[in-house]
């Protein structure tokens, strides 16, 4: 895939605290294609979330970007500065964050916001951004956009507020977005129309998302490709439906085993035993080993990344042998286009 | 919003009538002002009729419901000093204190403020750090001190500001003031600063706490993952954001400043409010006690009363609640 339109390559990104540096991100890379969307999965604290931020150049010292290239369209992005970067920032990636009932400013009107979202980039007239914040608004399927203009956020439902956020992001048609945990905070229902939503608008726009969640089954439905993070690292990654059906990482396989939608009810439902490691004091060798049932002797070392066909990947010293049984699905549902 | 402001009123009334009972009682517990007023040598029966004259005899209730009475005719009573009506005598030293305060409180935000920011926008800064520290000495060194450095600097040494008094007025809308001429600004720009020091220490204070909580919001990382540039993030999302405790301190801070400026008033020698009411403590003119602390409810609770209204226009989630 030389279409990418992000790539990231060999990303770290360290915090630097009295304990000493630790490593959030640790050598992470992955790619996007135009109109494609990439689960980034993982539990919290993998950092998952910190690569979105990291992407962005939003990391707040005593955090930083430590190494690895960000090439959006091709062109390093990591060494941008101050106001280069920040007409990265909304134009060419944009963001959406978890809880929509944070991003939005409560004291000021949806327009205001939108419209210096609209101004940041581009110099108009007030009332041709105005206009233009009424046509992302309808494009996200927010009805009587000129209207919502006047609101505040308080007026609006979560799932309202967070259609709202996108359709900032969708303002100046980025080329990436970040979505970090958008569906999160919202009902089972709600989060299924976003999704919805989100598909038909990479489909539509071509804009390709970075879909930051611990959600599994989102990602089954939603993303093209998976990325799975442990502990600041990507252990597997994959075509979205062969990484479902057929993981390859031990941890990949804990968290499908549990997801509650496969399960026989009245069983206990299997889990990944022990919790995420603190990254200040990693195991040796494999991050995971502590907490995997086919850890061996070798895994006291770095594993090496095992490259399988269809371009998958696992992190692993002793990989799944793949199955071939029916294509496993964690909802009724799916989001993913045809092709 | 009409209901709104109905109930704020009719709340200010009850506030008003409440202090006027605790301040009448407070000032008729002092004792009999007769016995300052007129000479011990007189005799009993120039005691007696001075006593019925002004209503001393009556019973206390009494004494209230006439002082009340008056009050709503525009008529709190005559110095019994000056020999002049309490309201005019207060009115004219209001101009000189509501100058002092507006141009004390005007120096504190316009520079509170954006130090304030300044702080909480770079706070590990070495700029911010020495802000803070000038910050703690403005509320804490006591203001009689400061008055008294600044005209041994200004005044004294340096001899660039008049020591003290207020210089020459011109009337303008009917009120006297010293503003309107430099040589006024002169001479109460050491006591406007000396006044300001402290809700400048405040100000500096509280812009702070609420730019490093703002800024640390999601909304302006959403804001900043926009794109938008610093200027703006502060310009649109800080400010208004941190306004509410700011409007709130400084409605506070306006009515004590015109009320309290007593001390800052008494080291410049500055003819206003603060001076008349000490020195009629000093001599026990009740009627200008009485007059000079209603007077000074009804300024706070006139001020809260604006705070209020300027909250909903801040705030549309308190506009919400104020009309369900």
């Amino acid at each position: 895939m030389s279409g990418a339109v992000l790539r990231v390559n060999n990303l770290q990104t360290q915090f630097q605290t009295r304990g000493g540096v630790l490593k959030a991100v640790d050598g992470v890379s992955f790619e996007v294609g135009r109109g494609r969307i990439l689960g980034l999965v993982g539990e919290s604290g993998s950092g998952k979330s910190v690569t979105g931020y990291s992407i962005l150049g939003l990391i707040e010292p005593p955090g930083k970007v430590a190494g690895g290239e960000v090439l959006l369209n091709g062109k390093d992005i990591t060494r941008l500065k101050g106001d280069a970067m920040r007409q990265v920032r909304g134009a060419q990636i944009a963001m959406v964050f978890q809880d929509p009932m944070m991003t939005l400013n409560p004291v000021l009107k949806i327009g205001t916001q939108m419209i210096a979202a609209v101004r940041a980039h581009d110099k108009v007239s007030r009332k041709v951004a105005r206009s233009r914040a009424r046509d992302a608004l309808a494009k996200v399927g927010i009805p009587s956009p000129e209207e919502r203009l006047d609101a505040y956020p308080h007026q609006l439902s979560g799932g309202m507020r967070q259609r709202v956020a996108i359709a900032i992001a969708l303002l100046h048609s980025p080329a990436v977005i970040i979505a970090d945990e958008p569906t999160t905070a919202l009902d089972v229902s709600i989060q299924g129309q976003i999704l919805a939503e989100v598909r038909r608008l990479a489909d539509e726009t071509g804009t390709a998302f970075v879909w930051v969640t611990h959600d599994l089954a989102v990602v089954s439905s939603l993303a093209d490709d998976i990325c799975v993070m442990y502990a600041g690292r990507v252990v597997e990654s994959g075509p979205a439906a062969d990484v479902i059906a057929s993981p390859r990482h031990p941890y990949t396989a804990g968290l499908l085993a549990s997801v509650p939608a496969e399960h026989e009810p009245g069983t206990k439902l299997p889990q990944v035993p022990g919790s995420t490691p603190s990254l200040a004091n990693l195991p040796q060798g494999c991050a995971f080993a502590p907490r995997c049932a086919k850890a061996g002797p070798a895994c006291t070392t770095t594993p090496p990344v095992q490259h399988f066909e269809d371009g998958r990947t696992a992190l692993c010293h002793y990989p799944i042998e793949p199955v071939s049984c029916q294509p496993l699905s964690l909802t009724s549902t799916t989001y993913r286009s045809a092709s | 919003m009409i209901g709104f402001l109905i109930q704020r009123v009719l709340q200010a009334l009850m506030v008003v009538i409440a202090m006027s009972i605790i301040v009448f009682l407070g000032v008729y517990a002092i004792g009999n002002p007769i016995d300052v007023m007129i000479d011990p040598a007189s005799d009993q029966a120039l005691r007696e009729a001075l006593i019925q004259r002004y209503g001393f005899d009556r019973p206390l209730f009494e004494q209230y419901f006439i002082f009340m009475n008056n009050m709503l005719h525009g008529d709190l009573g005559e110095s019994f000093i000056y020999r002049l009506p309490v309201l005019n005598l207060i009115l004219s030293r209001l101009p000189a204190t509501l100058e002092l305060a507006l141009t004390a409180m005007l120096i504190a935000t316009c520079l509170g403020i954006p130090l304030g920011l300044w702080a909480g926008y770079k706070p590990d800064s070495l700029s911010a750090k020495a802000i803070m520290g000038f910050s703690v000495l403005g509320f804490s060194v006591p203001s009689f001190w400061v008055g008294l450095l600044l005209i041994m600097v200004f005044a004294v040494e340096l001899g660039w500001l008049p020591s003290g008094g207020r210089g020459p007025t011109t009337e303008v809308l009917g009120m006297n003031l010293s503003i309107t001429s430099l040589e006024g600004w002169s001479y109460i720009l050491l006591p406007a600063f000396n006044l300001a020091l402290f809700k400048l220490g405040l100000l500096i204070r509280l812009t702070r706490a609420g730019t490093v909580e703002v800024m640390s919001s999601d909304y302006v990382r959403f804001a900043r993952a926009q794109g938008l540039s610093e200027g703006k993030v502060v310009s649109l999302h800080v400010l208004k954001n941190i306004s509410i405790p700011i409007v709130t301190v400084f409605g506070l801070e306006l009515g004590s400043t015109l009320a309290f400026a007593v001390v800052t008033e008494t080291v410049f020698n500055w003819p206003g409010m603060g001076k008349l009411i000490i020195d009629s403590i000093t001599v026990l003119d009740r009627p200008v006690m009485v007059a000079y602390l209603i007077l000074v409810v009804f300024l706070f609770v006139m001020i809260n009363l604006v705070v209020d209204l300027i909250y909903g226009q801040l705030d549309p989630r308190i506009r919400v609640k104020a009309a369900s």
